[in-house]
Protein backbone atom coordinates (compact mmCIF):
# COMPACT_ATOMS: atom_id res chain seq x y z
CA UNK A 1 0.00 0.00 0.00
CA UNK A 2 1.17 3.57 -0.61
CA UNK A 3 0.35 6.76 1.22
CA UNK A 4 -1.11 9.49 -0.37
CA UNK A 5 -2.31 12.63 0.52
CA UNK A 6 -4.15 15.15 -1.57
CA UNK A 7 -4.55 18.68 -1.34
CA UNK A 8 -8.05 19.71 -2.05
CA UNK A 9 -8.51 24.06 -2.47
CA UNK A 10 -11.46 26.80 -4.09
CA UNK A 11 -10.75 26.87 -7.21
CA UNK A 12 -8.73 30.33 -8.25
CA UNK A 13 -11.02 33.49 -8.96
CA UNK A 14 -14.01 31.66 -6.80
CA UNK A 15 -14.55 34.14 -3.75
CA UNK A 16 -13.33 31.82 -0.30
CA UNK A 17 -14.74 33.38 2.56
CA UNK A 18 -13.59 31.27 5.00
CA UNK A 19 -9.68 31.71 3.56
CA UNK A 20 -10.63 36.12 4.02
CA UNK A 21 -11.94 35.20 7.60
CA UNK A 22 -8.54 33.83 8.04
CA UNK A 23 -7.16 36.45 6.29
CA UNK A 24 -8.69 39.10 8.48
CA UNK A 25 -7.55 37.14 11.62
CA UNK A 26 -3.90 36.97 11.66
CA UNK A 27 -3.41 40.47 12.32
CA UNK A 28 -5.10 40.75 14.95
CA UNK A 29 -2.68 38.28 16.30
CA UNK A 30 0.15 40.39 15.45
CA UNK A 31 0.96 38.56 12.25
CA UNK A 32 1.00 40.98 9.21
CA UNK A 33 1.35 40.20 5.64
CA UNK A 34 -0.35 36.85 5.27
CA UNK A 35 -1.92 37.59 1.88
CA UNK A 36 -3.81 35.04 -0.68
CA UNK A 37 -4.95 33.17 2.47
CA UNK A 38 -7.17 29.82 1.05
CA UNK A 39 -8.70 27.43 3.76
CA UNK A 40 -9.24 23.46 2.11
CA UNK A 41 -8.94 19.81 3.10
CA UNK A 42 -6.18 17.53 3.18
CA UNK A 43 -7.38 13.76 2.22
CA UNK A 44 -4.93 11.10 2.87
CA UNK A 45 -5.44 7.74 1.79
CA UNK A 46 -3.81 4.45 1.67
CA UNK A 47 -3.85 2.75 -2.21
CA UNK A 48 -2.94 -0.21 -4.19
CA UNK A 49 -3.05 1.53 -7.09
CA UNK A 50 -1.51 5.58 -6.75
CA UNK A 51 -2.43 5.93 -10.47
CA UNK A 52 -5.93 5.56 -9.68
CA UNK A 53 -6.25 8.46 -7.07
CA UNK A 54 -6.82 11.11 -10.19
CA UNK A 55 -9.88 9.37 -11.01
CA UNK A 56 -10.80 9.13 -7.32
CA UNK A 57 -10.23 13.30 -6.71
CA UNK A 58 -12.74 13.40 -10.28
CA UNK A 59 -15.69 11.53 -9.16
CA UNK A 60 -15.84 12.23 -5.24
CA UNK A 61 -12.74 13.34 -3.40
CA UNK A 62 -12.86 16.83 -5.21
CA UNK A 63 -16.10 19.20 -7.00
CA UNK A 64 -13.42 19.73 -9.79
CA UNK A 65 -16.32 22.33 -10.76
CA UNK A 66 -15.66 24.55 -7.79
CA UNK A 67 -12.00 23.27 -6.39
CA UNK A 68 -8.86 21.74 -7.46
CA UNK A 69 -6.62 19.29 -6.09
CA UNK A 70 -2.99 18.37 -6.04
CA UNK A 71 -2.11 14.84 -5.41
CA UNK A 72 1.43 14.97 -3.03
CA UNK A 73 3.63 12.60 -4.56
CA UNK A 74 4.37 10.16 -1.44
CA UNK A 75 8.00 10.22 -2.15
CA UNK A 76 8.59 13.91 -2.39
CA UNK A 77 6.39 14.18 0.90
CA UNK A 78 8.68 11.97 2.90
CA UNK A 79 11.47 13.87 2.03
CA UNK A 80 13.22 10.67 -0.07
CA UNK B 1 -50.32 13.66 -9.10
CA UNK B 2 -48.56 11.05 -6.91
CA UNK B 3 -45.09 12.36 -4.96
CA UNK B 4 -42.25 10.76 -3.93
CA UNK B 5 -40.81 11.72 -1.03
CA UNK B 6 -36.64 10.82 -0.29
CA UNK B 7 -35.71 9.98 2.96
CA UNK B 8 -31.73 9.82 3.66
CA UNK B 9 -30.48 9.54 6.99
CA UNK B 10 -30.26 12.82 8.21
CA UNK B 11 -33.14 14.43 6.64
CA UNK B 12 -35.53 16.68 8.46
CA UNK B 13 -38.17 18.13 5.78
CA UNK B 14 -39.13 15.05 4.91
CA UNK B 15 -42.69 15.17 6.87
CA UNK B 16 -43.51 19.06 5.71
CA UNK B 17 -42.38 17.73 1.84
CA UNK B 18 -44.82 14.67 2.75
CA UNK B 19 -47.75 17.15 3.96
CA UNK B 20 -47.31 19.81 1.14
CA UNK B 21 -47.50 17.34 -0.84
CA UNK B 22 -50.83 15.42 0.33
CA UNK B 23 -52.35 18.86 -0.50
CA UNK B 24 -51.89 18.32 -4.28
CA UNK B 25 -51.75 14.67 -4.64
CA UNK B 26 -50.98 11.58 -3.01
CA UNK B 27 -47.48 11.38 -1.55
CA UNK B 28 -45.31 8.52 -0.43
CA UNK B 29 -42.17 7.87 1.21
CA UNK B 30 -39.06 6.43 -0.75
CA UNK B 31 -36.54 5.35 1.72
CA UNK B 32 -32.67 5.88 0.51
CA UNK B 33 -31.78 1.74 0.50
CA UNK B 34 -34.80 1.54 -1.89
CA UNK B 35 -34.46 0.62 -5.28
CA UNK B 36 -38.16 0.64 -5.67
CA UNK B 37 -40.23 4.11 -6.54
CA UNK B 38 -43.49 3.05 -5.74
CA UNK B 39 -45.43 3.85 -8.72
CA UNK B 40 -44.52 7.74 -8.58
CA UNK B 41 -45.01 10.76 -11.10
CA UNK B 42 -42.67 12.97 -9.43
CA UNK B 43 -40.10 13.00 -6.78
CA UNK B 44 -38.76 15.31 -4.24
CA UNK B 45 -35.75 15.28 -2.76
CA UNK B 46 -36.10 17.26 0.71
CA UNK B 47 -33.69 19.08 2.41
CA UNK B 48 -31.99 18.60 5.60
CA UNK B 49 -28.47 17.00 6.07
CA UNK B 50 -27.23 13.54 4.43
CA UNK B 51 -24.95 11.04 5.23
CA UNK B 52 -23.46 13.26 7.80
CA UNK B 53 -23.08 15.73 4.27
CA UNK B 54 -19.40 14.76 5.08
CA UNK B 55 -16.58 15.19 2.70
CA UNK B 56 -18.68 17.71 0.66
CA UNK B 57 -22.77 18.07 1.39
CA UNK B 58 -24.86 16.34 -0.85
CA UNK B 59 -21.45 14.03 -2.11
CA UNK B 60 -22.22 10.95 -0.22
CA UNK B 61 -26.08 10.40 -0.69
CA UNK B 62 -25.57 10.79 -4.58
CA UNK B 63 -24.20 7.20 -4.41
CA UNK B 64 -27.44 5.97 -2.55
CA UNK B 65 -29.38 3.33 -4.15
CA UNK B 66 -32.34 5.07 -4.06
CA UNK B 67 -30.23 8.70 -5.98
CA UNK B 68 -29.80 5.43 -8.99
CA UNK B 69 -32.81 5.36 -9.27
CA UNK B 70 -33.72 9.12 -8.95
CA UNK B 71 -31.23 9.26 -12.45
CA UNK B 72 -33.05 7.23 -14.41
CA UNK B 73 -36.35 8.36 -13.59
CA UNK B 74 -34.71 11.81 -14.17
CA UNK B 75 -33.36 10.77 -17.63
CA UNK B 76 -36.70 9.21 -18.87
CA UNK B 77 -38.08 12.90 -18.03
CA UNK B 78 -39.46 12.35 -14.82
CA UNK B 79 -40.06 14.92 -12.40
CA UNK B 80 -37.66 15.86 -9.78
CA UNK B 81 -37.38 19.04 -7.69
CA UNK B 82 -34.14 19.19 -5.05
CA UNK B 83 -34.85 21.40 -2.31
CA UNK B 84 -31.59 22.64 -0.31
CA UNK B 85 -29.50 19.85 0.81
CA UNK B 86 -31.62 18.17 -1.98
CA UNK B 87 -30.70 20.75 -4.60
CA UNK B 88 -27.22 19.83 -3.26
CA UNK B 89 -27.66 16.75 -4.05
CA UNK B 90 -28.98 16.93 -7.46
CA UNK B 91 -25.85 19.42 -8.56
CA UNK B 92 -23.09 16.71 -7.17
CA UNK B 93 -24.98 13.90 -9.13
CA UNK B 94 -24.53 15.97 -12.55
CA UNK B 95 -28.61 16.45 -12.96
CA UNK B 96 -28.29 20.24 -12.19
CA UNK B 97 -25.57 22.58 -13.56
CA UNK B 98 -23.72 24.56 -10.70
CA UNK B 99 -22.73 24.00 -7.31
CA UNK B 100 -23.73 25.29 -3.65
CA UNK B 101 -21.06 26.85 -2.00
CA UNK B 102 -20.91 28.22 1.95
CA UNK B 103 -22.91 31.27 2.49
CA UNK B 104 -20.81 34.13 1.89
CA UNK B 105 -21.41 35.13 5.65
CA UNK B 106 -20.05 31.53 6.51
CA UNK B 107 -23.14 31.98 8.82
CA UNK B 108 -26.14 29.69 9.24
CA UNK B 109 -28.74 31.79 7.29
CA UNK B 110 -32.62 31.16 8.39
CA UNK B 111 -35.07 33.62 7.22
CA UNK B 112 -38.20 34.49 4.62
CA UNK B 113 -37.02 35.56 1.58
CA UNK B 114 -38.63 37.08 -1.52
CA UNK B 115 -38.47 35.53 -4.84
CA UNK B 116 -38.93 36.58 -8.20
CA UNK B 117 -40.56 33.81 -11.15
CA UNK B 118 -38.52 33.69 -14.34
CA UNK B 119 -39.60 32.62 -17.37
CA UNK B 120 -38.08 28.83 -17.68
CA UNK B 121 -38.37 25.23 -19.39
CA UNK B 122 -39.22 24.61 -15.72
CA UNK B 123 -42.07 21.81 -15.35
CA UNK B 124 -42.68 22.49 -11.59
CA UNK B 125 -43.87 25.89 -10.57
CA UNK B 126 -47.28 25.44 -12.19
CA UNK B 127 -49.16 26.85 -9.56
CA UNK B 128 -46.92 30.53 -10.68
CA UNK B 129 -46.39 32.86 -13.40
CA UNK B 130 -43.19 34.56 -14.13
CA UNK B 131 -42.77 37.78 -12.67
CA UNK B 132 -44.58 36.55 -9.48
CA UNK B 133 -42.73 37.70 -6.24
CA UNK B 134 -43.44 34.52 -3.67
CA UNK B 135 -42.70 34.27 -0.39
CA UNK B 136 -41.09 30.94 1.25
CA UNK B 137 -38.56 30.61 4.15
CA UNK B 138 -34.43 29.48 3.18
CA UNK B 139 -32.28 27.88 5.89
CA UNK B 140 -29.17 26.97 4.97
CA UNK B 141 -25.59 27.32 5.42
CA UNK B 142 -24.05 26.05 2.05
CA UNK B 143 -26.73 28.05 -0.34
CA UNK B 144 -24.30 30.05 -2.31
CA UNK B 145 -24.87 29.04 -5.80
CA UNK B 146 -22.26 29.35 -8.33
CA UNK B 147 -20.90 28.36 -12.03
CA UNK B 148 -18.68 29.65 -13.64
CA UNK B 149 -19.78 32.64 -16.23
CA UNK B 150 -20.43 31.30 -19.60
CA UNK B 151 -22.38 28.47 -17.69
CA UNK B 152 -24.41 31.25 -15.97
CA UNK B 153 -25.08 32.92 -19.40
CA UNK B 154 -26.29 29.71 -20.89
CA UNK B 155 -28.70 29.17 -18.13
CA UNK B 156 -30.23 32.41 -18.64
CA UNK B 157 -30.37 32.03 -22.38
CA UNK B 158 -31.93 28.41 -22.15
CA UNK B 159 -34.56 29.73 -19.84
CA UNK B 160 -32.69 27.05 -17.07
CA UNK B 161 -32.62 30.36 -14.32
CA UNK B 162 -36.15 29.40 -12.06
CA UNK B 163 -35.81 31.31 -9.88
CA UNK B 164 -34.05 34.54 -8.50
CA UNK B 165 -33.72 36.15 -5.40
CA UNK B 166 -35.91 39.72 -5.09
CA UNK B 167 -33.55 42.72 -4.70
CA UNK B 168 -32.14 42.93 -1.15
CA UNK B 169 -32.86 39.29 -0.21
CA UNK B 170 -29.83 37.08 -1.56
CA UNK B 171 -28.65 35.78 1.56
CA UNK B 172 -26.17 34.13 0.71
CA UNK B 173 -23.99 35.88 -2.24
CA UNK B 174 -25.56 33.87 -4.66
CA UNK B 175 -24.44 34.38 -8.49
CA UNK B 176 -27.03 36.83 -10.27
CA UNK B 177 -28.97 36.33 -7.76
CA UNK B 178 -29.98 33.07 -8.95
CA UNK B 179 -32.57 30.78 -6.02
CA UNK B 180 -33.40 27.93 -8.50
CA UNK B 181 -32.08 26.20 -11.70
CA UNK B 182 -33.57 23.79 -13.92
CA UNK B 183 -31.74 21.04 -16.39
CA UNK B 184 -32.58 21.71 -20.12
CA UNK B 185 -35.27 19.54 -20.65
CA UNK B 186 -36.91 21.57 -17.45
CA UNK B 187 -37.80 18.27 -15.84
CA UNK B 188 -35.35 18.38 -12.89
CA UNK B 189 -35.28 21.74 -10.51
CA UNK B 190 -33.59 22.57 -7.96
CA UNK B 191 -34.01 25.64 -5.02
CA UNK B 192 -32.18 26.50 -1.97
CA UNK B 193 -35.59 28.02 -0.68
CA UNK B 194 -37.73 25.42 1.20
CA UNK B 195 -41.76 25.72 -0.87
CA UNK B 196 -42.36 22.64 1.51
CA UNK B 197 -42.59 25.48 4.45
CA UNK B 198 -44.48 27.53 2.85
CA UNK B 199 -48.15 25.97 2.96
CA UNK B 200 -50.12 26.98 5.29
CA UNK B 201 -51.37 30.74 5.58
CA UNK B 202 -50.60 29.72 9.69
CA UNK B 203 -46.70 30.39 9.35
CA UNK B 204 -47.30 33.05 7.21
CA UNK B 205 -47.45 31.92 3.44
CA UNK B 206 -48.82 28.95 0.92
CA UNK B 207 -46.98 30.24 -1.71
CA UNK B 208 -44.79 27.14 -1.64
CA UNK B 209 -47.60 25.09 -3.02
CA UNK B 210 -47.12 27.27 -6.01
CA UNK B 211 -43.69 25.73 -6.33
CA UNK B 212 -44.63 22.35 -5.58
CA UNK B 213 -47.15 22.16 -8.42
CA UNK B 214 -45.79 19.93 -11.10
CA UNK B 215 -47.19 19.05 -15.02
Amino acid sequence: MTRVRVLIRPKAGILDPAGQAVERALPVLGFEAARNVHVGRLVELDVEDPSRVAEMCERLLANPLIEDYEIVDPAAATGA
Amino acid sequence: MRYGVVRFPGTCDDTDALLAAEQLGEAALLWHTDHDLRGIDAIIVPGGFSYGDYLRVGAIARFSPIMQEVERFAARGGLVLGICNGFQILCEAGLLPGALLPNVSLRFVCRQVELEVQRSQAKWLRGARPGDRLSVPAKHTTGRYWAPDPVLDELEAAGQVVLRYAAGHNLNGSARDIAGVCNHAGNVVGLMPHPEHAVDVLTGSTDGLKVLAAA
